[in-house]
């Protein structure tokens, strides 16, 4: 069975601490502010579980959530 | 400095739990352990000190203030004996300012400290840092906080300003006034504003006729949404505060995280010998020294993790009280330098997220990373004396090493 992950920031809660960005940066993109959001449509490609699950939980907004499909 | 007058003193304290002050010499010696008291005690502490003031000491209680703009106001975010009356000659807009003038005021400044941004930067605060120690390591012995940690983002911010990087000791004065002796003494506090306002206005009226490539100039050129340039005030308090919350703040954070590695020659080692670990160890460093404690004022009556909370008084918003909680933080008294799970709040939680956390991650990662090259073994000095700063930002003052190995 292959579980898939997809990453979404929650953007009324992101306050732009870029933990996800420097944990994760194949799965985050920073807007001119410095605002997270997920890259593309937060598809984690296979491999890059860690770092999706790392960047959730290093995140002190609580912005970020993994979701498993 | 010889020309203060002496502060007013407090009275020692006796009851921390119904009594506590910031201020007092066994808080800024050691506050780990008073926390985990007040902790013990309650959610929520109060003192009469200061005309009234709440502390949250959990996580959630410091989360819960900081998210809550309705009750909890920015207007005043120093705990001072004083309350000086609000005006825009000493308001700093985006800190001191709470919705919905907040949002257009923070995303002016927030630009020129992506991450991005910082990166460019990168290769002249190695070139500093390097100097900085060029100064001293044939000395074969240093204070740490006066020579080296003190003047890395001072030359960064003055950098970035475009401000000479000679000014650094008047910017370190008027810092001193503002964050230490402006607690009991107001009109230090006063005096340093208005010194560093004239200081800016004559940069801004230079940079009039010639604009240059730098923040003054970026403020000065800022419009806001209906295409009017911000009032001249609002430039300079934002100058003021940049140049305030960027210096002493990363300043304490280097001068503890060296503080750390020169009692911790394990942890040390580790970080020479596997140099990838850094930014993980950064993050433990300010977990565990977070430097900045914040504060609020309630606007509203309400209730914190139970706690009624009552109108008029301040809070002290402590974020490295917060980052010790151990409900949040397994192990929070030790330093993990490899720390997987960190949600620490060392910049603040919510809106008012530090500006400068960026630019403050990066000065600490090269500032640890060019010392360890060049100095990999270095130990607290047995005849001198590690001092702390008093009051809102806690970082050491004196912090003085033996270079080499220890013989």
């Amino acid at each position: 069975m292959t579980e898939r992950l997809r990453v979404h920031v929650d953007p009324d809660k992101c306050q732009g601490h870029a933990r996800c960005k420097a944990l994760a940066p194949e799965l985050f993109e920073l807007d001119e502010y410095g605002n997270a959001h997920e890259a593309g449509d937060g598809t984690v490609p296979p491999g890059l579980e860690d770092k999706a699950w790392l960047a959730k939980s290093n995140c002190p907004e609580i912005a970020i959530d993994v979701i498993e499909e | 400095m010889s020309d203060v007058s002496p502060p007013a003193a407090h009275p020692p304290v006796t009851d921390w739990v119904n009594d506590f002050d910031h201020t007092d010499p066994q808080w800024t010696e050691d506050p780990f352990p008073i926390w985990e008291e007040l902790r013990a005690a309650s959610p929520v502490v109060h003192t009469e000190r200061f005309l009234g003031c709440y502390m949250p000491t959990t996580y959630e209680a410091v989360r819960e203030i900081a998210n809550d703009t309705e009750h909890f106001s920015s207007r005043r975010i120093i705990v001072r004996d004083v309350r000086p009356e609000i005006t825009s000659r000493n308001a700093a807009p985006p800190i001191t300012s709470d919705p919905p003038a907040h949002k257009p005021a923070k995303q002016l400044l927030l630009p020129p400290f992506t991450p991005d941004a910082m990166k460019k930067l990168e290769p002249r605060m190695r070139a500093i840092c390097n100097e900085l120690i060029d100064g001293f390591i044939a000395d074969g012995k240093v204070d740490a906080a006066a020579r080296y940690s003190k003047y890395i983002p001072v030359r960064a911010i003055a950098h970035m300003l475009g401000i000479p990087e000679s000014d650094s000791d008047l910017f370190i004065k008027w810092i001193h006034m503002i964050l230490e002796l402006g607690i009991k003494d107001e009109s230090k506090l006063l005096q340093a504003v208005q010194e560093m306002s004239a200081y800016f206005g004559a940069h801004i009226e230079a940079r009039k006729d010639k604009p240059t490539d730098d923040l003054i100039s970026y403020l000065m050129n800022a419009r806001d949404k209906a295409g009017k340039p911000l009032e001249e005030s609002h430039v300079l308090g934002s100058l003021r505060l940049l140049l305030i919350a960027g210096i002493d703040t990363t300043w304490s954070a280097i001068g503890s995280s060296l503080w750390h590695l020169a009692r911790t020659p394990v942890d040390r080692e580790r970080l020479i010998a596997e140099p990838e670990m850094m930014p993980t160890a950064v993050e433990e460093l300010l977990r565990a020294f977070s430097p900045v404690t914040m504060a609020r004022e309630v606007v509203k009556e309400t209730t914190i993790s139970g706690c009624p909370v009552k109108a008029g008084n301040m809070v002290l918003l402590s974020f490295p009280a917060a980052n010790r909680d151990p409900k949040m933080f397994p192990d929070a008294d030790k330093v993990v330098i490899d720390r997987r799970e960190n949600r620490h709040a060392a910049f603040g939680l919510g809106i008012h997220r530090c500006v400068g956390s960026n630019l403050a991650r990066m000065e600490m990662q090269v500032a640890l990373e060019e010392w360890l090259k060049r100095i990999p073994d270095f130990r607290l000095d047995p005849a001198g004396t590690v001092t702390w700063s008093q009051g809102t930002v806690r970082g050491p003052r004196q912090l003085p090493f033996l270079l080499g190995k220890a013989m």
